[in-house]
């Protein structure tokens, strides 16, 4: 839970974070005539990034603690992908309608496009990566694989996230039942009988932990 | 997105103080619209008050009445026991919108909060009464398939497009806000506005207020005879085309209440209480509900694309009724 300390603390750069919002990167760098060529062969733009605002983040992912810094507009995705180096979890849309984002955070499954990185402070993500055990894929990646749920494979990670909450969430009951509650993910190869297959498969051997 | 500033108050209190202090400022709980209309820039806020772990997520019964917290999820208020026993049709509704992880990050304040899919609402070089008030609606000439057919104005035709909240219309539910001044309880038909000479305000929200709580009156006859029917392009994760709530207080073959709301047809939660009044005392016959539905009707007003709605909403208010009565 979040308490008054926890607001303080995020409220304590505040003054240095709204100079900085209100005067971007470019501008900044444009006030510094002098610099300006070198700059701009420096890459500055990263470098300029650098200066905004970033705020801590506790976070667990696939069982394992970060403690990071992270500016507030990067979502969960870019934070997986672009510094935890945790590409399995693909960008197909970014704008929440494909699915293929999908990961589970505090064991349910949502959209890591549409979630911003700070709001998951103190949480526990999963992601593709952290499902098999050891070398062992986890049985919905065998499913997938046996029944052929995939071709380009895009979407699979974001299909088999889903896949996995589905069943635990109980919505895994008849083929209607997991082509509902997996309409959140978006197949452009259409191999959505074979994932239906895959998922009955999983339930019929005796579900997911 | 441009950047912004984060703040994560720890109360009801903190939150109000931070969005009456700061006019840029808005709330975030789920964000699965915020985020999105941000990352188009079609919302540009300053600073994002990030509700989600204040403690309002309960949801609880009594005296007939049960109260909904602003921060309870969607699937949380779908799947919930008491939600499913006594209030069927908002379970229905709210497993009828989204995706299951869009429901597992939407709030039930957010749902109700949410911004109109008007395809020119998000496209930042269109015009948009909605976005950019005074550039124009673009979409009164333009692809308005989707768009209203009940209580629009010339300066915008777009739609409301939340599921719960045209159940939550047939319930007569009760929005509960806190603001800087304390609470106000607003019932659910005032809370939702027609667009008029003004569409950029989707809500008779005042500055500086939030939702806390949404309260549903439970009425046992409803809940033996609800039904919620959406209708959309794809079998499921679309938003939808038109859709019906009703709810039936029916002895033997004659009704003895009904109430009936439309979504997809309007700026806010359509109730179709001509419709309605009709129904009262009649028999549940074909015949009856078509002309319920002829009634709902009669102040329709179609755009070009949309044309089709005016035969679609009526099919689907008999097509709903009929199934609800087993006809």
């Amino acid at each position: 839970m979040t308490n008054e300390h926890e607001d303080d603390v995020l409220r304590a750069a505040h003054s240095r974070r709204s100079f900085l919002k209100r005067t971007t990167a470019a501008a900044a760098i444009t006030l510094a005539p002098a610099a300006l060529v070198k700059a701009a062969e420096d890459k500055l733009d990263e470098k300029g990034a650098e200066y905004f605002e970033k705020l801590p983040l506790q976070i667990e992912v696939n069982g394992k603690p970060y403690s990071l810094q992270v500016e507030p507009r990067v979502t969960l995705l870019d934070l997986l992908r672009e510094q935890l180096h945790l590409t399995g979890s693909k960008k197909g849309c970014d704008y929440g309608q494909c699915g293929a984002c999908t990961v589970h955070v505090d064991g349910q499954r949502v959209l890591s496009c549409l979630s911003l990185a700070v709001m998951q402070d103190g949480k526990k993500i999963t992601t593709i990566e952290g499902l098999q055990n050891g070398d062992d894929l986890h049985p919905m990646q065998e499913a997938f694989i046996e029944h052929d749920g995939f071709q380009c494979g895009y979407c699979t990670p974001g299909q088999i996230m889903s896949a996995v909450a589905c069943i635990r969430e109980g919505h895994a009951k008849n083929d209607a039942d997991i082509r509902e509650y997996m309409s959140g993910n978006i197949c452009r190869c259409g191999a959505y009988p074979n994932i239906v297959d895959a998922i009955k498969d999983v339930v019929k051997k005796g579900g997911v932990k | 997105m441009i950047p912004f500033d984060y703040a994560r108050p720890a109360t009801v209190g903190a939150a109000v103080a931070s969005i009456n202090k700061d006019a840029t400022a808005q709330l975030i709980a789920g964000g699965t619209n915020l985020v999105d209309l941000m990352k188009r820039g079609v919302m540009s806020p300053q600073k994002l008050i990030d509700v989600t772990r204040l403690p309002l997520k309960e949801i609880k019964e009594a005296n007939g009445i049960i109260r909904i917290g602003a921060l309870a999820l969607n699937s949380e208020v779908a799947e919930n026991e008491t939600i499913r026993k006594a209030l069927p049709l908002l379970s229905q509704a709210l497993n009828a919108g989204a995706s299951a992880q869009i429901r597992n990050m939407a709030t039930v304040g957010g749902n109700a909060m949410q911004r109109t899919r008007c395809p020119y609402f998000y496209d930042t070089v269109m015009p948009c009464n909605k976005r950019q008030p005074g550039t124009g609606c673009s979409a009164l000439k333009g692809y308005n398939r989707m768009h209203a057919i009940f209580g629009a104005s010339d300066k915008c035709i777009a739609v409301n497009p939340s599921d719960m909240c045209i159940a939550l219309a047939a319930l007569e539910a009760t929005v509960i806000v806190a603001g800087a001044k304390g609470e106000r309880r607003i019932p659910i038909l005032d809370f939702h506005r027609l667009p008029g000479d003004n569409p950029a305000k989707d809500n008779n929200l005042q500055k500086g207020e939030m939702i806390t709580a949404i309260e549903v009156p439970v009425n046992k006859a409803f809940a033996k005879n609800s039904l919620y029917q959406k209708i959309r392009d794809r079998a499921s994760y679309a938003f939808a085309l038109v859709s019906v709530a009703a709810a039936l207080d029916i002895k033997g073959k004659t009704i003895q209440q009904a109430r009936l709301a439309m979504g997809g047809v309007a700026h806010k939660p359509w109730r179709l209480t001509t419709a309605e009044t009709f129904l009262k005392g009649k028999e549940a016959t074909v015949a009856n509900f078509q002309q319920a539905a002829a009634l709902a009707l009669k102040d329709a007003k179609s755009y070009g694309h949309n044309d089709f709605k005016l035969t679609l909403a009526p099919n689907t208010i008999v097509h709903t009724l009929k199934t609800l009565t087993g006809i």
